[in-house]
């Protein structure tokens, strides 16, 4: 299955999908160092997004945010590539400075958690390989 | 969306990669907000200067995009950092923050930026005429730039700033276009406006009606005849702290009121909401205040001025800090304010303010007459606030005696 969206950040990866229906706030709700979800109450609440195509429908809270994102990348926690349905300031500018390839507009709802996942930021194209 | 040559030629790296990176953002930035294309900047104010705020990620962003030879083309002044860039010794700032502090000074100099580090950079040369496109951070100054200047800007984040510094552009969206400045609730205001104070009471007031509403309309205000400088540089932070404002108009105030008739749309602001926003940020008794700070925006020359006539021959007996820019601070040196405020033993906090210096677990309760001062020193800080008018301010930090 292949879906086609909106190139947000150029660069292609491959890796596990980490999908959600819930807004992430990069500043405050992941930790910098170890790539954990530890916003309360999150659905994704004690899991690790380093490495993952992290799939959320957009992101949330302070423009800090986007330094929180480079924070993980110079850690290698990042993860690989980013898909939101509506992608906004923070995600984006977070992706861009930190080179993490990032596509919206995409359903993300055919997306699930545990699939492997193509993400090409230059085509806008996220792949489901399974 | 259309670029032209020279900004497809930033995208394509021929810039080098600090240009092409700006661009990259801008471009992004671009399609998610359906701009048409790129509008030339005339000045930028940056955010995310204080180290405090910027931590090790920001300032390795800063230096990366330094050494990849990004040079600012229009221009381009500093928000606030986190310490006294010459004085911070004084301010108790510890030596391994400072040595950091000025790295990031440095990453912005070597871009060719203008360090002066200030809020107001409307006071300190960096002031657009009406109808420029220009690229600011700093909440309460896009709020003031838009607002009172007529200059046309977005919220700026700290990176999408700098981005515009780097390349002299910014998308065209929100703010730079006719149709999104105009206004769309009319505030009717009955209450007494005459002080800081007040002014901030307002932004309080209107602010969370603002974030109440699901759109954010630009706010159209009447019954405010006349309104200082000063008294707007409180209004617009503080509305730009609890409303998220970047705009709004004031009837026979600001100039692109006239432009507009009121929306149909109204609601009041009575005494009674004043009063309640000024009791919402006193909760700190004057035992309890061991911090008093004026500044928040950073303080006009007029305003020192105003501090050393009141300090003249007394000591203060809690920290008092005097936030203002260096180059209203140099002034103030030359005028002799400087020698009177420092012999009452208060302190000048050029470059920073009390929301952005590493001051957390240092004091309990701030006594301010900025409501947004009192916002993050509880937010922030957890401090208990005193919002008192601009002379108490000064008076608390006599300990309460009368000249």
């Amino acid at each position: 299955m292949r879906l086609q969206g909106r190139k947000i950040c150029a660069g292609r990866a491959e890796g596990e999908a980490l999908v959600t229906s819930m807004g992430i706030s990069f500043y405050g709700g992941v930790d910098p160092e170890t790539g954990e979800v530890v916003e309360r109450g999150h659905a994704l609440e004690g899991q690790c997004i380093a490495g993952k195509v992290l799939v959320f429908p957009t992101g949330k809270g302070s423009t800090v945010g986007s330094y929180t994102l480079y924070r993980l990348k110079l850690g290698g926690m990042a993860p690989a590539a980013i898909v939101n349905a509506e992608c906004e300031t923070i995600t984006a500018v977070g992706c861009i400075i930190s080179e993490i390839p990032c596509v919206d507009h995409i359903a993300i709802d055919y997306l699930k958690t545990g699939a492997r996942v193509i993400v090409d930021g230059e085509q806008a194209t996220v792949e489901s390989v399974d | 969306m259309k670029l032209t040559q020279e900004e497809q030629e930033m995208l394509d790296g021929k810039h080098g990669r600090s240009t092409r990176k700006a661009m990259e953002i801008l471009a992004a930035l671009g399609v998610i907000y359906g701009a048409e294309r790129m509008v030339p900047v005339t000045s930028v104010q940056v955010a995310g200067v204080s180290y405090d705020n910027l931590g090790e990620a920001g300032l390795h962003f800063l230096v990366d995009m330094a050494e990849g030879g990004g040079q600012a083309r229009v221009l381009t002044t500093l928000n606030p950092a986190g310490m006294d860039i010459e004085n911070w010794q004084a301010l108790g700032i510890d030596a391994a923050f400072a040595e950091r502090q000025t790295q990031v000074i440095e990453a912005f100099a070597r871009m060719g930026v203008v360090t002066t580090c200030t809020c107001t950079p409307y006071l300190a040369g960096n002031t657009p005429k009406p109808g420029e496109h220009i690229a600011w951070a700093e909440s309460s100054a896009v709020c003031y730039a838009n607002s009172v200047l007529g200059a046309r800007t977005n919220r700026e984040g700290g990176p999408s700033a700098l981005a515009a510094a780097l390349t002299g552009r910014t998308p065209e969206y929100g703010y730079h276009l006719d149709e999104n400045r105009a206004p769309g609730l009319t505030f009717e205001v009955l209450g007494r406006l005459e002080q800081t104070l007040e002014f901030g009471a307002l932004g309080k007031a209107i602010g969370k009606q603002l974030e109440a509403t699901e759109k954010k309309p630009v706010a159209y205000i009447r019954g405010i005849s006349q309104a200082s400088l000063e008294n707007m540089k409180s209004f617009c932070a503080s509305l730009a702290t609890y409303g998220g404002a970047a705009l709004f108009h004031i009837e026979g105030v600001t100039p692109e009121a006239g432009q507009f008739a009121p929306p149909a749309v109204s609601c009041c602001i009575t005494q009674a909401d004043l009063d309640e926003a000024i009791q919402s940020m006193n909760d700190a008794s004057s035992e309890e205040v061991d911090f008093v700070s004026l500044g928040c925006p950073h303080l006009s020359l007029n305003e020192i001025a105003h501090i050393a006539n009141l300090l003249e021959g007394q000591q203060v007996v809690k920290e008092f800090w005097i936030t203002t820019a260096r180059p209203t601070k140099v002034l103030a040196d030359q005028l002799g304010y400087t020698r009177v405020i420092e012999a009452s033993g208060a302190k000048f906090a050029t470059d920073t303010c009390c929301v952005v210096a590493p001051i957390q677990g240092r004091f309990k309760a701030l006594a301010t007459d900025s409501a947004k001062a009192c916002y993050y020193a509880f937010a922030k800080n957890k401090f208990k606030t005193m919002f008192k008018p601009f002379d108490e301010v000064v008076l608390e930090a006599l300990g309460g005696r009368k000249r």
